[in-house]
């Protein structure tokens, strides 16, 4: 009974524990922010790796995403006769919800397991301790840098996901389902709102990157140096980075739109 | 040689999410439409606006001219006061224009129907438009009806 209670005493401190190294982890990348500007190709770099390398994946997604929606808003408007409402109904789910959300979900399983494989291995083979050795900071050289690269990559990989999106919509409905091409973006257009659809979609998308980045580092960098600590590190990258994604849109979804 | 492919790639990426938000922004959104720079307010007063919203349409003859800017409560005339904002370009409209609400479709979003009087000044901004019409509220009709069907 005791042994129950201290074990779960146990593991809590070690949650708080490791929640706080998350925490203080995340202050000292950001302190070491200015490498950045100094050294801009570093980071050049790793948006090439973490955003570009990612591009096929969002684009197809997105175009997919958005013929799916094309289908099933036709087959229910359809009932209400108000098949011309489906541009309105394809932008605003995809500029709103699906947009940030799958991006970050794909964000998190492409470009956050690998880098936490790549960090976690780094660690492995001591890397980073032999940088520090060479006064070498690592979290200028290493960290930050992959940090911004994924704050930045995120909120573009949800804009060009939600612009594919709305074109795959319009080839399925207009092109396939015969919706009038007019009707499709006029409707689109009346019910979207710049401020208060596109930029919470981008608000969203920028909060998801951070913290998205932010597991997947610090998961690297917490990392068993082990083989099998790296696999793990990586399972929880992917585990944790959607789980917080999506309680987080949640939350989200409830400030932005829940008055309204 | 490799550091410029890879700023070359970045470069590309970074414009294709300029140019998707911009996408957005302009098609799928129609950023001017809600952003009329110059615009003219005048306020209207109704016993009831139904389901009427800031941001609602304002039209005349359909076509779509101005927004409702804001919708209060006049704690004085007990009545609700809505303002629109009309574009500026629209200085046509007579004083004695009348404004109705209608519902688009059957179960659509209201919006406000303007229908031009015979006046010969026009509506400046900070006029008050002199015939209104409430939105059209089911109970009550529904209510008239019945009480006309008693008494037969």
């Amino acid at each position: 009974m005791i042994d129950a209670i201290a074990s779960l005493g146990r593991s809590s401190l070690n949650a708080l524990e490791v929640f706080g190294r998350a925490f203080v982890f995340l202050l000292r990348v950001l302190a070491s922010l200015d490498v950045v500007l100094r050294r801009f190709g570093l980071t050049v770099v790793q948006i090439h790796s973490v955003g570009v390398r990612s591009l096929l994946i969002i684009v197809v997604s997105g175009l997919f995403v958005g013929m799916v929606l094309g289908y099933q808003g036709y087959i229910t408007l359809v009932n209400f006769g108000a098949a011309e409402a489906l541009g309105g109904v394809v932008a605003l789910s995809l500029v709103r919800e699906l947009g940030p959300v799958v991006t970050a979900l794909l964000f998190a399983g492409r470009a956050g397991s690998a880098l936490t494989a790549e960090l976690g291995l780094m660690k492995t083979t001591e890397q980073l301790s032999a940088m520090e050795m060479m006064a070498v900071n690592p979290y200028r050289r290493i960290f930050a840098p992959r940090f911004v690269a994924g704050f930045v990559s995120m909120p573009l990989l949800a804009a060009i996901f939600s612009a594919v999106g709305v074109m795959g919509g319009y080839l399925v409905g207009v092109g396939l389902l015969g919706v009038d091409s007019g009707a499709y973006f006029s409707q689109m257009q009346a019910v979207t709102d710049w401020n208060e659809d596109v930029l919470s979609g981008v608000i969203k998308s920028i909060v998801f990157g951070f913290v998205v980045t932010w597991i997947a580092v610090f998961q690297g960098f917490n990392a068993q140096p082990t083989s099998e600590g790296i696999s793990r590190a990586t399972t929880q990258t992917v585990v944790i980075s959607s789980l917080a994604v999506l309680g987080l849109d949640f939350i989200l979804t409830g400030l932005m739109f829940g008055t309204g | 040689m490799k550091m410029r492919f890879f700023e070359l790639a970045v470069g590309v990426f970074v414009l294709l999410g300029i140019g998707a938000l911009f996408y957005l922004a302009v098609q799928v959104s129609n950023v001017t439409d809600y952003h009329d720079r110059d615009t003219y307010t005048v306020t209207g007063y109704f016993d009831n606006i139904g389901g009427l919203k800031a941001r609602a349409p304002v039209t005349v003859s359909g076509v779509r001219i101005g927004r409702v800017a804001d919708i209060r409560y006049d704690p004085d005339r007990f009545r609700a006061e809505v303002v629109l904002a009309i574009r500026s370009e629209h200085d046509y409209l007579p004083l004695d224009t009348q404004a109705a609400i209608h519902t688009a479709g059957l179960l659509g979003e209201q919006y406000i129907a303007l229908e031009p009087g015979g006046d010969y000044d026009t509506l400046r901004d900070g006029d008050e438009l002199m015939f209104t019409q409430s939105a059209l509220v089911l109970e009550n009709l529904i209510g008239r009806f019945l009480t006309n069907m008693g008494s037969d």
